[in-house]
């Protein structure tokens, strides 16, 4: 375990056949910083995510280095990295209670029963769902839902949080209440932010720097 | 809708349908359910009773027969399902995942009965396994001293539908997953720390899951009463259930036919039996399943065994494409003395001289499997059409109807089908026997259509309503033609569906109808590889050629585009 030094891209640039998506892009991330990129939709801001997470397709080719906390992850599997990240649907596991979610998430060091318990109703303290653990997450609101999603990322602990257009779906009083949800709990654990969006008032709330991808 | 006088001919098509298959079934069932309690006037049997019960107990292997039964019919259906699950697991994501469909194609396609002949060749002590490792590994110059094919445990039947049902299984899944957003819930997963595989499994299974019960119990209750790969493969004396039922049916003294009918009641009995403690089990195993996905393991052994059983599903794959090629080259052999790897000498004598017997079995062959795909196929889309002129889809209940044939086992029912057909005075024709494929050509001909027939974007049609089409044009030259690779390939499964039938030819055919199949079944008991691997191998041929057609013609066709 290096010093926090956040999320760090060296020379990253990511293609599809002849097409050059993200052009070389050298950026640090800072523990509890936010950083937002953004571009009209087929500007690889996804992608750039993807890269990040280690999901990306093997139709696109992609160098550049991504390091968190100083350790080098590039050649990493994505479930070795640590990475959290939040999609536009929460995708909570239907055939799991909003507990059981939560539960999946957490490490299994945490072993004695009453521990995991106690940390998933922390959790479920958090973001005002304080009985929630055993309802099915169909029957949640769309804003209830979206910060189990979160609450879900945090307990697995890592090292960076993506965000991948994580408020589009959300009319826009809870979109305003999400954001402020994910900021806070994010910045009080010092995690480096980078979010993706093609909307300004997002750029504006995250209320740090702003990295532009052209079509 | 308008057009009231196409919908009323459409709107005939589920009843006609469903009278199709529905018919001979609960009939047949009736005509063997009341042969076991000693009903069957026309030989005798005018009293209710439980005497065919009493012969079937007395019959010193019955415990046997039933606990082979049980006991094969179990392990293969686990074994299938748990390599399709670690398949799967593992391909989840993977490039080459997708054509997967192409890939198990010629497996799928070929009979049950052409496998386990392909398998017995592999396995037997002078089998080619044998052959490939003798005498430099095993100094074997003679074929060893060991009982491989029928053994008494049953490991030979398994062994061939494990690696013929796993395929199956792992299309069904395939099929499944279009109802999950398995990408995302993976992609997510593996954010918090887990394997792809372990994902697959943890999260993507138990989604996935409700989707396949009714594949696995076809695989169950088919693997419970199998009767051909039993034949080939399976234990001898006592055989399995359904084997020692047939083999009084066939006996020469008619009276052996109460005991028959109670054997094969006992043996829908065991089938019954065996899906409801499935089901009972589902719940059970789903609570244990909860605690080891809510523990939180990362790394445990979940990954490990997935990819152990990808290697084994591997290797059952290349063992049955091994199988076929075992196949085709006794055909071709000439001299293939013991230790030899390979035949010394070549020869296309064996097929010359077969020609002449192999024309009838051929040519009943296709004329059946033609025909009996053609009437499913006509059958299928005129429901399909219904559905969407009335605008509504059969639910849940209605494909439980459509899996009865695929879950009724076969012994059970034919048996009364064929006293039905004795007394309309049609058994033995090529008509009955065609109706007997039909039964179970019709629900694989629906099924593969219904899918894609379903999520055609229906603003073709609206579009071509709106220009004035009527509702006979639009299914004629749009539904059709758009969905022409959709039918093509419903028609190469009912094709191969109908190739594949044993017990169906036997029973309607009354034993005077031969196909490529019966004919191949009866030889696999006589020791002439040369002559067997003929019948086999162009009983897997033939649905393979259909397949191959089916594929490559509406390619050709839009080629050009």
């Amino acid at each position: 375990m290096g010093a926090k030094m956040g999320l760090a891209l060296q020379g990253v640039r990511i293609a599809l056949g002849t097409h050059r998506l993200v052009p070389p892009l050298d950026f640090v991330v800072a523990p509890g910083e936010r950083v937002t990129v953004m571009g009209p939709s087929g500007s690889g801001k996804s992608t750039l995510l993807a890269f990040i997470a280690g999901t990306l397709d093997a139709a696109f080719t992609a160098e550049g280095r991504v390091s968190i906390d100083g350790d080098d992850v590039t050649d990493l599997a994505p479930e070795r990295r640590r990475v959290g990240i939040l999609f536009q649907d929460d995708l909570l596991f239907p055939h799991l209670s909003v507990g059981e979610n939560l539960a999946f998430a957490l490490t299994p060091a945490l072993r004695s029963r009453d521990a995991r318990r106690a940390a998933i109703a922390r959790a479920l303290d958090e973001a005002e769902l304080l009985n929630f653990a055993g309802r099915d997450p169909a029957t949640l609101s769309g804003g209830q839902r979206a910060r189990v999603a979160l609450m879900r990322t945090l307990l697995a602990e890592p090292r960076a949080l993506l965000l991948d257009e994580p408020f589009n779906k959300l009319d826009s009083q809870l979109r305003h209440d999400f954001r402020r949800f994910v900021f806070d709990h994010a910045s009080t654990r010092g995690l480096p932010i980078l979010l993706v969006t093609h909307d300004a008032v997002d750029a504006d709330a995250a209320s740090g720097r702003v990295i532009m991808l052209g079509a | 809708m308008t057009a009231p006088r196409g919908a009323g001919i459409v709107g005939l098509f589920p009843a006609l349908t469903v009278a199709a298959f529905l018919l001979p079934i609960v009939a047949g069932l009736a005509g063997t359910l009341l042969p076991a309690f000693g009903y069957l006037p026309a030989i005798g049997g005018n009293a209710l009773g439980l005497d065919p019960w009493r012969r079937l107990i007395a019959y010193p292997g019955i415990a046997t027969s039933v606990i082979t039964s049980l006991s094969t019919g179990f392990a293969a259906t686990l074994a299938s399902l748990a390599l399709a699950v670690a398949f799967c697991a593992i391909a989840h994501g993977r490039s080459w995942a997708r054509r997967i469909g192409g890939f198990v194609a010629p497996v799928l396609s070929t009979p049950h009965a052409a496998i386990a002949i392909g398998v017995a060749f592999l396995i037997a002590p002078s089998g080619w396994i044998a052959r490939a490792i003798s005498p430099w590994l095993t100094e074997w110059t003679l074929p060893p001293d060991v009982a491989t094919i029928g053994h008494r445990s049953g490991w030979p039947l398994v062994l061939c539908l494990v690696a013929k049902e796993t395929p199956y299984l792992v299309l069904m899944m395939i099929g499944a997953l279009h109802q999950v957003p398995a990408r995302g819930h993976v992609m997510i997963a593996r954010s918090l720390g887990y394997s792809s595989a372990e994902a697959w499994l943890k999260i993507v299974l138990p989604q996935i899951y409700p989707q396949i019960r009714l594949p696995i119990f076809a695989v169950l209750a088919f693997s419970l009463s199998v009767v051909d790969v039993a034949l080939i493969l399976g234990p001898g004396n006592p055989p399995p259930l359904a084997v020692l039922a047939l083999r009084w049916f066939s006996d020469a003294d008619i009276g052996y036919y109460f005991p028959a009918a109670a054997a094969a009641s006992l043996q829908l009995l065991l089938v019954v039996f065996a899906i409801v403690a499935w089901r009972l089990a589902e719940p059970i195993v789903t609570s244990v399943a909860r605690v080891w996905i809510v523990r939180g393991v990362r790394r445990g052994m979940a990954t490990v065994s997935a990819r152990a059983g990808f290697i084994v599903a591997i290797a059952l794959f290349a063992g049955s494409i091994f199988a076929i090629a075992g196949m085709a080259l006794w055909s071709i052999a000439d001299a293939w003395r013991f230790p030899s790897a390979l035949p010394t000498t070549w020869t296309l004598g064996n097929w010359s001289r077969e020609l002449a017997s192999l024309r009838a079995p051929v040519s009943a062959t296709l004329l059946l499997a033609t025909a009996a795909t053609l009437i499913a196929l006509v059958l299928a889309l005129g429901c399909l059409e219904n559905e969407t002129r009335a605008r509504h889809h059969i639910g849940t209940r209605a494909l439980w109807l459509l899996y009865l044939p695929l879950l009724v086992p076969q012994i059970a029912f034919l048996f009364g089908t064929q006293v039905l057909l004795v007394k309309t005075g049609i058994d033995g024709t090529l008509a009955a026997v065609v109706w007997a494929h039909l039964v179970f050509v019709l629900p694989y001909v629906f099924l593969s259509l219904a899918d894609p027939w379903r999520s055609l974007d229906s603003r073709y049609a609206r579009t071509a309503a709106s220009l004035g089409a009527s509702p006979s044009r639009i299914f004629f030259r749009i539904r059709l033609p758009l969905l022409l690779g959709p039918v093509l390939i419903a028609c190469a499964i009912g094709f191969a569906v109908s190739v594949g039938q044993y017990l169906p030819t036997v029973f309607a055919g009354n034993g005077r109808i031969a196909t490529l199949t019966t004919d191949a079944v009866t030889l696999a008991g006589g020791a002439d590889r040369r002559v067997i691997g003929t019948y086999a191998l162009l009983q897997a041929l033939l649905p393979m050629l259909v397949y191959v057609a089916a594929v490559t013609v509406p390619a050709c066709r839009f080629a050009r585009r």
